[in-house]
């Protein structure tokens, strides 16, 4: 896989992966808006380990997975009992300790980067991203993955209906953590530099808008999201490059710039959370088109 | 077990919030299979009753009993897997979840395991839960829309699934928290025969309700709350003869009247 197309869909993939990281916490009631921190971990780990250890991509990919996991499972701990926006702040604020904290270890090459010699193609990245989006379809199909969204919905009737409320939601922000770490790896092997920049709190907030503005109750929500998300941007890029006369009419002078597509894209953005504040992809959204397309399986069935 | 071994005990349970005294040293004893209801005037104690027995709220001091164990101290998850189940004054149904999500939410103090947390809900060892699910909606009425999100449904409908997601935890103990409140009689007279039923399986059944005619209906047994205190404890038939229940209702000066008013109406 290669070229401009090639390089969308490794982005794509990559975006999918973060966005299921961030789903399968929201899913249960905790917003997350440190995901770039533990998608950090994932990338420096698997830098680190195929640089000064030589270690091949398969094992640095599966101890990204896990590094991501174990901070996001030590961190669930603290936040157990953070509640709503200071639960946002206090993500927020740990990734900011985490960037913190790999900039200044010299062994990670603090604020210039690591480079990392191995690649891999954006095959394997396209491949891990459908594995990842399979295992969050099943998780969601199981028994936890229904207690993940009743927690969401009603934590105190959860816990009095006999669900372990705090486990299931150490367990959703730690698998979340796997995953981001899974995409932190990715990461490393297929752009073969790791940065501290590359993980800031903007990419932290598109990660959560990717799941908030494509729905958090259902699987499909993070799909669209990291779909438009990565897309959009780019069909605006050639949707300006190729209208010049069309910006020249509507007033716009000057050189046209990658900056406009950014500021299409937050209008469509906002636009987005009038139209649909609970997400693009909603249960009864889910449930309307299911009637519209399938009326069979809502009609009463014989006895 | 015999019919009439105790299966929920009180011991001197009290609750008071921020120095207001909710819940005084109260007592009481309901036995395996008996139908009792727990009546009171508006605040006098009766929901949060239902939250220290579930585990909503931590009781200050006493102990409850539930069939040989005291829970007092015991987490909500717990108690719901020793068979304790209720419903929800304000109906408390997951709102993103369709009616059959609900009731399996029910089954989750019967899971057992990984095996039964970590597998798809539509295997084949799995699939009794949604089945089991599905006929329990069907011998209710409540099958037209299975898989419609509750936030979609009638209050009458949305009302009878929360006590349809409480009966499938296959609990001992039934708390319904006015189960009654917001249905017409047709409604209230259907759900009293459907709560007769529950409790000809043998589900023991303590129900906070406003409406006497169920009460009298559905209980044989009645408990009188005032000001978080124990004010009547016996047949639902001597309930509205006797003074002190009549003084708390009506207040002392009607407290005559009022009850040739109770006994001449039936």
């Amino acid at each position: 896989m290669s070229g401009y197309f090639g390089g969308v869909i490794v982005i794509l993939s990559l975006n999918v992966i973060l966005a299921y990281a961030i789903f399968l916490p929201v899913a249960s009631g905790q917003l997350n808006l440190g995901g770039a921190a533990f998608q950090a971990v994932g990338a420096y780990t698997a830098g680190f380990l195929s640089t000064s250890y030589d270690l091949a991509v398969g094992p640095s990919l599966a101890l990204s997975v896990l590094a991501g996991g174990l901070v996001a499972l030590f961190f669930s701990f603290i936040i157990l009992r953070t509640r709503s926006v200071y639960l946002v702040l206090a993500t927020f604020a740990f990734s900011e300790f985490v960037s913190g904290v790999i900039v200044n270890i010299d062994a990670l090459g603090g604020s210039v980067g690591l480079s990392v010699s191995t690649h891999i193609s954006g095959t394997v990245v396209l491949v891990a991203a459908v594995i990842a989006a399979a295992i969050v379809l099943l998780f969601m199909q199981t028994r936890l993955g229904l207690a993940t969204r009743a927690i969401h919905d009603d934590d105190l009737v959860s816990e009095l209906m006999g669900i372990g409320v705090r486990w299931t939601r150490v367990i959703a922000f730690t698998l979340g953590g796997l995953l981001a770490g899974l995409a932190g790896g990715l990461y490393a092997f297929y752009f073969n530099f790791v940065d501290i920049q590359s993980f800031d709190a903007a990419s932290s907030i598109y990660l959560l808008l990717f799941v908030l503005l494509g729905g958090t109750q259902t699987f499909w929500g993070p799909l669209v999201g990291a779909a438009f998300f990565t897309i959009v941007p780019e069909l605006l890029r050639s949707a300006i490059s190729a209208a010049p006369a069309l910006a020249h009419a509507l007033g716009v002078t000057g050189e046209l710039d990658s900056s406009w597509r950014f500021i299409i894209l937050g209008a469509l953005t906002v636009a987005m959370m009038i139209v649909r504040p609970e997400g693009a992809i909603t249960r009864i959204g889910l449930s309307r088109l299911q009637a519209a397309l399938f009326p069979s399986r809502l009609r009463k069935r014989p006895a | 077990m015999s019919q009439r071994d105790v299966i929920l005990t009180l011991q001197k349970v009290s609750k008071s919030f921020s120095g207001l005294t909710v819940l005084d040293h109260l007592s009481f004893e309901v036995r395996a299979g008996e139908r009792v209801a727990l009546i009171g005037p508006n605040g006098a104690g009766k929901t949060t009753v239902f939250n220290v027995i579930s585990g909503a709220y931590l009781a200050d001091e006493g102990a409850i009993v539930l069939d040989g164990q005291d829970i007092v101290s015991k987490p909500p998850r717990a108690r719901a897997r020793m068979g304790l189940a209720r419903s929800f004054q304000n109906i408390r149904l997951m709102p993103h979840l369709s009616v059959v999500e609900n009731v399996m939410i029910g089954q989750h103090s019967r899971a057992r395991g990984l095996a039964d947390l970590l597998t798809p809900l539509w295997l084949t060892r799995n699939r009794h839960w949604r089945q089991e699910a599905e006929e329990r909606l069907r011998s209710f009425g409540l099958d037209t829309y299975p898989h419609v999100v509750t936030s979609n449904l009638p209050y009458g409908v949305r009302k009878k699934i929360e006590v349809v997601r409480a009966l499938m935890s296959h609990p001992k103990v039934l708390l319904l928290d006015e189960p009654a409140a917001g249905l017409d009689p047709r409604e209230t007279h259907d759900l009293q025969e459907f709560l007769l039923g529950v409790a000809a399986q043998g589900v023991t059944l303590l129900v906070i309700e406003h409406d006497m005619s169920l009460v009298r209906g559905l209980c044989e047994h009645t408990i009188v709350l005032n000001f978080g205190r124990k004010i009547f404890d016996g047949p639902t038939s001597a309930v509205h003869e006797d003074p002190q229940v009549l003084e708390a209702y009506l207040g002392p000066q009607d407290a005559e009247p009022a009850r040739r008013l109770a006994v001449g109406g039936g």
